[in-house]
C-alpha cells in the first residue's frame, strides 16, 4: 500500500515546490451561492441536508478549484481519501463478477423529492455505463469515462492491480483528486462487498468485459 | 467568462481518452460517431411534428383570454421589452426588474404579471405547475415561441444580474450529495456522451446555444413539454439533490449563467428533446 501511496504524494508535493499556480474560485460568488442554496431547498429535512446538500471538505475543495485543486490541498483531499478505504470482512477484493455486471447496469436509486422519487429502499447501483463502455455486447455506453473493455490487457489482474481498482471504485480521490467519479464506497452508496464484485467484473477473466474483440 | 482552470477536467478526459485509444479502443470511437448520427436522424424525424406546436397554441388562447379574479388578459404583461411586447422577451430573461428589485426567469416574471393583472394569488398561479396542464407551461411555450429567429441576448451586465451570473456559475461548479455530483460533472466536457445522449458543455459557448436555443421543449422520454425550471429541477434530482423550491434563486442563477453563456444563440423554441 505504501510503495503505491507514496511517490502520488511525492509527486504532488514536488508541484507544490515548483511554485504551480493556485488558480481559485470566486470567493464572493462561492458565498452567495452557498446563500443561495441555503434559501433555495426549503423543503428538505435536516437529514437529507446533511446527506445532500452540506459538503465535505473534499467536495467543498473540489467545487472552490473546479476539479483542479493546488498542490497542498490535492495532497490533503488524496491522504483523506486514502485513509477512508475498508476492504470487505473477509478480505476478499475480487468478488462475484456476475453481480458486477448486474450493479453496472442499474441506474437507479437515491432519487428523492416529490416529482419522481424512487420508491424507498430501491437497490443502488453503479451505473457505470452512463460513463464507461464494458462489456462489449453493451453498445448504450457513454464516455465522460475512459473505455474499459478488456481492462486485463490493460492492466493486468495481479494483487496490486486488484487493490487499485477496488480503491479507486471505493474512493477515486484516493488515486486522483476531484476524480468526477463518484466515491461509491466512501459515500456509502455501495458496500465494500459491491466494490468487489465490480472489481470482478472488471479484472476477473471470465467476466465479459475482457472478452472483448 | 470562466476561467482556464474550469476546462481542468477536459483535459483530463483527452488523457483518458488517449489512453483508451492506446488500449485499442479506434474501433469503439467509430461505433461511437455512428450512433450519434442515428440519433440525430431520430430527432431531425420527430421534430417536424412537434407536440409543443399545439401546446404553443392553447398558450395563445390563455395569453389572450380574461382570467383570474380580476378578469383580465396577460396581454399587457411587461416581460421586459414594455407592456404587450412579447417579440423577442423570452430570449432576454432572465434580467433584472426594477418594479420588483428582483432578478427574474420567464416564469418568475410570468408569474408577476398573473397576480398584478389578473389577481391570482402566488398559489393559484403556480398550481400544478409541474404539470403538462399547467397554464405556466402553456403559457411559456407561446412565449418562447415569440421569440423564434431572436438571439438569446443576457450579457448580465446590470450589477444584480452580474451577481446571480457569478453565483449562477460557482452553482454549475458545486459538488456534493451521495454521488459529489456538479453540473459540471457531465456539462463541462465537450463530445462526450452519457450511455448515448450527447451532453451539452455548457463552457462551450456553441453547446450552450444549442442546448439554450431549444427550451422549453417536448421530451419524448417523458410525453410532455418541460419548461426550463422544470428540466434543472430534474437535472439536480438525478444528482440526487433534494428538489429545489420551484422559481427559488438557484434556478434563476443557473439559467443566468446558461443564458449568458449562450448568448447569440438564435431561439427555436418549442424544440423537441429526447
Amino acid at each position: 500500500m505504501m510503495r503505491a501511496t507514496m511517490p502520488l504524494i511525492a509527486a504532488l508535493l514536488a508541484l507544490t515546490s515548483a511554485g504551480a499556480p493556485a488558480a481559485g474560485g470566486n470567493d464572493t460568488a462561492v458565498k452567495k451561492a452557498e446563500e443561495i442554496v441555503r434559501k433555495s431547498f426549503v423543503e428538505v429535512t435536516p437529514d437529507e441536508w446533511n446527506a445532500r446538500l452540506q459538503q465535505d471538505q473534499t467536495q467543498a475543495a473540489c467545487s472552490y478549484y473546479r476539479n483542479e485543486p493546488p498542490p497542498d490541498i490535492a495532497v490533503r483531499i488524496v491522504s483523506e481519501a486514502q485513509a477512508s478505504i475498508r476492504y470487505p470482512a473477509d478480505g476478499k477484493l475480487l468478488g462475484n463478477w456476475k453481480e458486477g455486471a448486474k450493479l453496472a447496469a442499474i441506474s437507479t436509486g437515491g432519487h428523492i423529492g416529490k416529482l419522481q422519487p424512487d420508491p424507498p429502499g430501491r437497490e443502488h447501483g453503479g451505473n457505470c455505463y452512463a460513463c464507461h463502455a464494458l462489456a462489449p455486447q453493451e453498445v448504450a455506453a457513454g464516455n465522460l469515462g475512459p473505455n474499459l473493455t478488456n481492462y486485463i490487457k490493460l492492466r493486468g489482474n495481479s494483487p496490486g492491480t486488484v487493490k487499485s481498482v477496488y480503491d479507486k471504485i471505493y474512493n477515486a480521490h484516493a488515486q486522483y483528486p476531484c476524480s468526477l467519479m463518484p466515491r461509491f464506497g466512501h459515500n456509502g452508496w455501495l458496500t465494500p462487498e459491491q466494490v468487489a464484485d465490480l472489481v470482478a467484473f472488471l479484472l476477473d477473466a471470465e467476466s465479459p468485459v475482457n472478452k472483448g474483440q | 467568462m470562466t476561467t482556464s482552470n474550469a476546462r481542468a477536467p477536459a483535459r483530463r478526459l483527452a488523457a483518458f481518452a488517449a489512453a483508451a485509444f492506446l488500449c485499442g479502443a479506434a474501433a469503439v470511437l467509430g461505433q461511437d460517431d455512428r450512433a450519434t448520427q442515428e440519433i440525430q436522424k431520430y430527432r431531425q424525424m420527430l421534430e417536424e411534428g412537434n407536440p409543443a406546436d399545439l401546446t404553443e397554441a392553447r398558450g395563445e388562447e390563455l395569453w389572450k383570454t380574461p382570467r383570474g379574479p380580476k378578469h383580465a388578459t396577460l396581454e399587457r404583461c411587461d416581460l421586459g421589452l414594455g407592456p404587450g411586447q412579447l417579440e423577442g422577451a423570452y430570449a432576454k430573461l432572465p434580467r433584472y426588474f426594477a418594479d420588483t428589485d428582483k432578478v427574474q426567469d420567464v416564469e418568475s416574471r410570468l408569474v408577476t404579471c398573473m397576480m398584478a393583472l389578473q389577481g391570482y394569488s402566488y398559489a393559484d398561479a403556480i398550481k400544478n405547475w409541474y404539470s403538462t396542464e399547467s397554464d405556466i407551461e402553456l403559457l411559456v411555450t407561446y412565449i418562447a415561441a415569440q421569440s423564434k429567429g431572436a438571439k438569446i441576448d443576457v450579457p448580465a451586465t446590470q450589477p444584480r444580474e452580474a451577481e446571480l451570473a457569478a453565483a449562477g456559475e460557482a452553482l454549475f461548479f458545486r459538488r456534493s450529495g451521495p454521488l459529489d455530483f456538479s453540473c459540471a460533472t457531465c456539462h463541462s466536457h465537450a463530445g462526450r456522451r452519457v450511455r448515448l445522449q450527447e451532453v451539452a458543455d455548457f463552457l462551450l459557448p456553441e453547446d450552450a446555444r444549442a442546448a439554450m436555443i431549444k427550451w422549453p421543449a417536448y421530451r419524448v422520454s417523458q410525453g410532455e413539454v418541460w419548461t426550463m425550471e422544470r428540466r434543472l429541477i430534474d437535472c439536480i434530482r438525478q444528482m440526487r439533490w433534494p428538489e429545489p423550491q420551484y422559481q427559488s434563486e438557484a434556478l434563476i442563477a443557473l439559467q443566468v449563467f446558461l443564458q449568458k453563456q449562450a448568448s447569440g444563440g438564435v431561439m427555436d423554441a418549442p424544440g423537441m428533446k429526447r
